[in-house]
């Protein structure tokens, strides 16, 4: 670990690493709670998408994915809202809609697409010190949601409740897909696209077997999470694996600890 | 002082008029038993005070409209309990969300203090640290009752909430309303299938998408008004005022 810890990139990608991993672990317990696994899905096809254009336009491919994957998430909420279409069926309209526009974009930008194995999978190579700022700007996402959690999880719970309690609970759900959207691109330097809905998963699904109560699961979910990057972080420095499948194997891992624990009597 | 004032409420569900031109005043500290039949609209009838569905008419709380009367000022208690049942939640959390309006993340020592004095106060104290999704039916209603008494509302609105509780539990039930009311003064409207527990209110409504009778139980519980509610039932009446228990 210490001789990682001596490379700046190593810096950075821990850096990275840490501050998804706080945005991970607070949206975790609502993706999880409201079952939105699937939208983490959609949304890391649209940031795809997002990332192919960015390729395509020879830009830096987060600053397309950025805009993209924020639309795609107010598209789906504003689709379930005015419709009586589900969730589910929302979403995979716009997952289909997304990859197509990925795979036209990947096609037209031939020569560029040296680097989509990072992409997809993860880099630790991919934090470079221009990404800083979007660190920053991460941390900022992190401190803005904090407040959101008690209302948050309050419509969560029971969301007429909430209403009955004069709650904004509307915005707070286009509030929430778009700290998601938001949080899930930053995550893709780290984890990659194809694992960045995972990443947003298993944290709050192993915590949803160790906690009983929401601020319990919250807690083990942000532990769970930056544990599994930290730990990731350095399995892919010594094994050189993509950075977000060592991260996500780990989780994985976690994940059947906790469950193997549920199956014993005194487990939760 | 008018607690409640309802001029001309109407609510559509698309083509479906579920309430239509319900006019009442609710004095403070009254106890109004709503009854009606079976989709008559009593339910509708509170969610639109609490702004859960949209209204035509107007509607005022304590001499404000809705939109500026307080959310504190009400307590509820939901005929149907939509909560995710996965949720990991205790009890005593729930019963906190009446004190701050959010999910508490932890509970300051007075919090905890107020939400276990109003799970006392109905009984349920044994509950506090019991997960929520593993309650039963009356049990559910006792806490949802504490978290509806522990804000200290001006307008308690209870939506069947008697529902599933015991025979005790419920002669209990009545028991904690009357003594918060006469504490607090706080008015009570509440939905009840219990004939005799509307004819202890003070006023009863009867229901029916309109307002059938309002007034004191001998006047709304009279033969016609149930007849007019119940439509061709006509032993509704018995089952009301000669019957007793039903
Ligand atoms: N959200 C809704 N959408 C459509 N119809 C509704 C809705 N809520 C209630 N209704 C209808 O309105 C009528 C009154 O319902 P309700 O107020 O729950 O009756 P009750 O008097 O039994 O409590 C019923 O016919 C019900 O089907
Ligand atoms: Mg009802």
């Amino acid at each position: 670990m210490l001789e990682a810890l001596a490379y700046p990139f190593f810096q950075r990608a821990l850096l990275a690493g840490f501050l998804v991993s706080l945005l991970s672990g607070l949206l975790s317990p609502f993706v999880v709670q409201r079952r939105l696994s699937f939208l983490g899905d959609g949304l890391a096809h649209a940031a795809f998408a997002g990332v192919a254009l960015g390729l395509f336009l020879r830009g830096e491919p987060l600053y397309f994915a950025l805009p993209f994957t924020f639309l795609v998430a107010l598209a789906i909420t504003f689709v379930r809202e005015r419709t009586e279409l589900s969730e589910d069926t929302a979403i995979g309209v716009f997952f289909a809609l997304s990859v197509a526009l990925g795979a036209v974009f990947l096609a037209k930008a031939r020569g560029y697409t040296g680097d989509a194995m990072g992409y997809l999978f993860g880099s630790l190579l991919a934090v470079g010190p221009q990404d800083l700022g979007a660190i920053a700007l991460l941390l900022l996402f992190a401190l803005l949601l904090l407040p959101l959690w008690g209302p948050l999880a309050y419509a969560t719970f029971d969301r007429e409740l909430a209403l009955a309690d004069r709650l904004p609970v509307v915005r707070h759900d286009y509030l929430l897909s778009g700290f998601l959207a938001v949080s899930l691109v930053l995550a893709v330097k780290v984890v990659g696209v194809l694992l960045v809905a995972a990443f947003l998963v298993i944290p709050g699904a192993t915590a949803r077997l160790l906690a009983r109560t929401f601020a319990g699961l919250t807690l083990w979910a942000l532990f769970l999470a930056s544990l599994s990057t930290g730990l990731g972080l350095w399995l892919s420095f010594l094994l050189d694996w993509p950075s977000g499948a060592s991260i996500v194997l780990l989780q994985a891992l976690l994940f059947g600890l906790a469950f193997t624990k549920t199956l014993f009597p005194g487990g939760n | 002082m008018l607690a409640l004032e309802v001029q001309r409420l109407s609510v559509r569900f698309g083509e479906f008029q579920a309430l239509e031109e319900v006019s009442l005043e609710v004095p403070e500290g009254a106890f109004v038993a709503i009854v009606g039949p079976n989709g008559a609209g009593k339910s509708t009838l509170l969610k639109a005070l609490l702004g859960l569905v949209p209204f035509r008419g107007e509607v005022r709380v304590h001499g404000q409209p809705l939109e500026k009367a307080d959310p504190l000022w009400f307590g509820y208690v939901p005929q149907i309990k939509t909560f995710d049942r996965t949720f990991p939640a205790l009890a005593l959390e729930l019963v906190a969300t009446g004190l701050r309006r959010r999910w508490p993340f932890r509970l300051s020592p007075r919090e905890r203090a107020q939400a276990l004095e109003a799970l006392e106060r109905v009984g349920a104290s044994a509950l506090a640290h019991r997960p929520l999704g593993r309650l039963s039916g009356g049990q559910l209603q006792r806490v949802y009752l504490a978290r509806a008494l522990v804000r200290r509302p001006r307008l308690l609105l209870l939506d069947e909430p008697a529902t599933g509780v015991d025979r005790v539990g419920e002669v209990d039930l009545y028991r904690y309303l009357e003594a918060y009311q006469a504490e607090a003064g706080a008015t009570v409207l509440m939905i009840t299938h219990d004939w005799e527990a509307a004819h202890h209110a003070s006023h009863v409504l009867v229901l029916n998408r309109k307002v059938v009778g309002f007034g004191p139980p001998e006047k709304a519980l009279s033969e016609e008004c149930l007849r007019q509610a119940f439509g061709h039932l006509g032993h509704a009446h018995d089952l009301y005022v000669g019957g007793g228990h039903a």
